[in-house]
């Protein structure tokens, strides 16, 4: 479903739409066989979406994801991000977009083991430049709002694994992306510290950060106010609001390979 | 990302494994001990050995008779050389002004003959100018009296072991040896002098050069030691001397040393020497960044799922390289500093144990050793630095 022709390009609402994929595909060669984990895959999100991404286990959704984070580039298509055309960039360049429009919660935390809770997420900041005295200062007020001040030095192996999500949180929107991905932030967590992270996610969003989580939990799914469907690399299905249900339905169909 | 940044990360993650650095640390602080010992040991012979011929008197010019030189003429050929005789000593002593003292010799084998010990040792006819020329000390009684040049006596004076062996505690000089078919009285025994140019001074018998000649049966003399008054005039004797001998032998047929060229040798001889044991003690230093290699690429494989991270959370391929460098960089400076901390201790020892040698490490061998401790880490730590760049981020983060 793209975006209603009305409400494409005019610099002016450019701004409204932070993601227009064109069709993006991507193949891996497993093997000697290739992969279609992505097939013409395209979608416009908005600002300030919060979007689930859903599918079967190779469904393309995490290669999505990557695509999304600029972390793995499409074979074809375009990306456009933030009203520019990532899918030309270089590595240099997609180096700054990573660092300044996008962060990333992962399923297992991804925190330095070695390092404090503060400066896990001074990280980003420190290969931006930014001086060690603000960096810690900004740190400790990301943190605080996690509510994990009192955790600041504290080492990951010091922390529970909610806590331990809420700071990789902390860390993704230290330098204030426009766009955070989460790739099931909430796989590894039991039910109370999960729904914590999603209300911090929830929180971040309200306040216009797009969100983008990719899950195989109805529950978190359902949060979402749009979803969409992944199979055998394309999207099959979009819902919003209350036909979330249907879709999760079509998941376990699709799960059983429907 | 400032400099201080990248070192305070790598150093954060080194701390990470302290029993893993610390041991490619220790390999690197061996190769840089090697070198500072190995070069202060090789330093400290070229010392001894200067410190030998500055024994021996500076300001000195030795006149060897023959022309020592490469020519294309086949050896034998072009007559024999003349003798330098002693007259050509007197004409030296007299025509060439920036000449202080003249010192003929000749030296041979004889045997020493007291009661019922004899010895076997160096025969060495030299004049009473040898004293100061060769820097002798007499211990006891007097050296050769100052006689003309041709004139021999039948005394002769000890060296200080040669007395001991012969005469024990009891006092050599007034007694009579025989020295080959020749009585003669003791007149003094000389100080302990050691080697002095190869030649055991402590093991010599020295008698008045003519009588030293009659008693070798030679017609010319071994050498002429000349003192020059001042060391500036070195080159200026040396060139007055083969004039001046070329024009009385009708030919050039001496060789005249001075003793810089010899000291240059040698010192040049044993720094060459010294480069080559430094260069044996660098193979080790290779060895170490070796040792250094492995453990970053371990560390590399290990940190994968960091390196996936740290790229998406927007960490340049510029930024992981010299995260990744700074570390082998710290390992193998930081083990610079302990070997160079072990090099001086190595060093203390040895002069501790040998107080003869001046053993001490060259300041280029140090900075060289030192800098290409760095160096190591810095070439070794590349590979593994751009293994590190070159992760796909997405297998990175999944571990793979």
């Amino acid at each position: 479903m793209r975006a209603p022709a009305s409400r494409r390009p005019a610099g002016a609402d450019r701004d409204a739409r932070v993601i227009r994929l064109d069709g993006i595909s991507r193949s891996y060669d497993v093997g000697g066989e290739a992969v279609h984990a992505l097939v013409d895959v395209t979608e416009t999100i908005e600002s300030g979406e919060h979007l689930a991404i859903m599918g079967p286990s190779g469904s393309g959704k995490s290669t999505l994801l990557h695509v999304l984070g600029c972390l793995d580039r499409p074979d074809r298509g375009s990306y456009e991000l933030d009203g520019r055309d990532v899918s030309a960039l270089d590595e240099a360049e997609l180096t700054l977009v990573r660092r300044h429009t996008i962060g990333f919660v992962f399923q297992f935390f991804h925190l330095v083991p070695r390092l404090s809770a503060c400066e896990n997420v001074e990280l980003p900041m420190l290969f931006a430049g930014i001086p060690p005295a603000e960096r810690r200062e900004r740190s400790l007020a990301r943190l605080a709002a996690v509510g994990l001040e009192a955790r600041a030095q504290h080492r990951p192996d010091q922390l529970s694994g909610g806590e331990r999500q809420r700071v990789a949180l902390a860390r993704a929107t230290v330098l204030e992306p426009k766009l955070l991905l989460a790739d099931e932030p909430t796989g590894n967590l039991d039910t109370a510290s999960g729904r914590h992270v999603l209300e911090i996610l929830e929180q971040m969003n309200a306040a216009g950060l797009t969100l983008i989580v990719v899950t195989h939990g109805p529950a978190v799914a359902r949060r979402a106010r749009r979803i969409l469907l992944l199979k055998d690399g394309q999207i099959v299905y979009r819902g919003t609001g209350s036909r979330i249900h249907e879709a999760v339905e079509r998941l376990s169909a699709a799960e059983n390979g429907a | 990302m400032s400099a201080l940044d990248v070192f305070g990360f790598a150093a954060r993650a080194l701390r990470g494994h302290r029993l893993r650095t610390a041991l490619s640390l220790l390999g690197v602080a061996i190769g840089v001990a090697a070198v500072v010992t190995l070069t202060a040991l090789g330093e400290g012979a070229r010392r001894y050995v200067l410190a030998e011929f500055a024994s021996v008197g500076s300001n000195m010019v030795v006149v060897l008779p023959g022309k020592t030189e490469t020519s294309g003429a086949m050896p034998g050929i072009g007559g024999v050389p003349n003798d330098l005789t002693l007259d050509d000593a007197l004409a030296v002593t007299r025509g060439v002004r920036e000449i202080d003292k003249v010192a003929p010799m000749v030296v041979g084998t004889e045997t020493v003959v007291y009661a019922e010990r004899q010895r076997q040792v160096a025969l060495f006819g030299t004049s009473h100018e040898a004293l100061e020329v060769r820097r002798l000390g007499i211990a006891h009684g007097r050296f050769l009296p100052p006689l003309a040049w041709d004139r021999g006596a039948p005394i002769a004076v000890l060296g200080s072991k040669l007395a001991r062996e012969l005469f024990a505690a009891s006092d050599p000089v007034g007694q009579v040896v025989r020295v080959g078919d020749w009585r003669m009285r003791v007149i003094g025994v000389l100080e302990p002098r050691g080697q002095q140019l190869g030649l055991d001074m402590d093991d010599v018998v020295i008698v008045p050069v003519a009588t030293g000649m009659k008693m070798l049966n030679r017609s010319g003399l071994f050498r002429l030691v000349i003192q020059v008054r001042s060391h500036a005039d070195l080159e200026r004797v040396k060139a007055a001397v083969v004039r001046l001998l070329s024009e009385r032998h009708g030919e050039e047929d001496v060789t005249v040393i001075t003793q810089d060229a010899v000291i240059s040798a040698f010192s040049s001889i044993l720094g060459a020497l010294t480069m080559a044991l430094g260069g044996i003690a660098a193979v080790s230093l290779a060895v170490a960044g070796v040792g250094i290699m492995n453990v970053m690429l371990v560390s590399v494989s290990e940190r994968t799922r960091e390196v996936g991270l740290l790229k998406a959370l927007g960490a340049g391929r510029r930024q992981i390289l010299a995260a990744f460098l700074a570390e082998a960089i710290l390992i193998s400076s930081a083990g610079g500093i302990l070997g160079l901390a072990l090099g001086w201790i190595a060093v203390r020892v040895i002069v501790a144990i040998y107080p003869a040698l001046p053993a001490s490490p060259p300041l280029w061998a140090v900075a060289a050793a030192f800098s290409l401790s760095v160096v190591v880490g810095g070439v070794f730590g590349v590979l593994p630095a751009r293994r590190a760049t070159r992760l796909d981020p997405v297998a990175a983060l999944a571990g793979r």
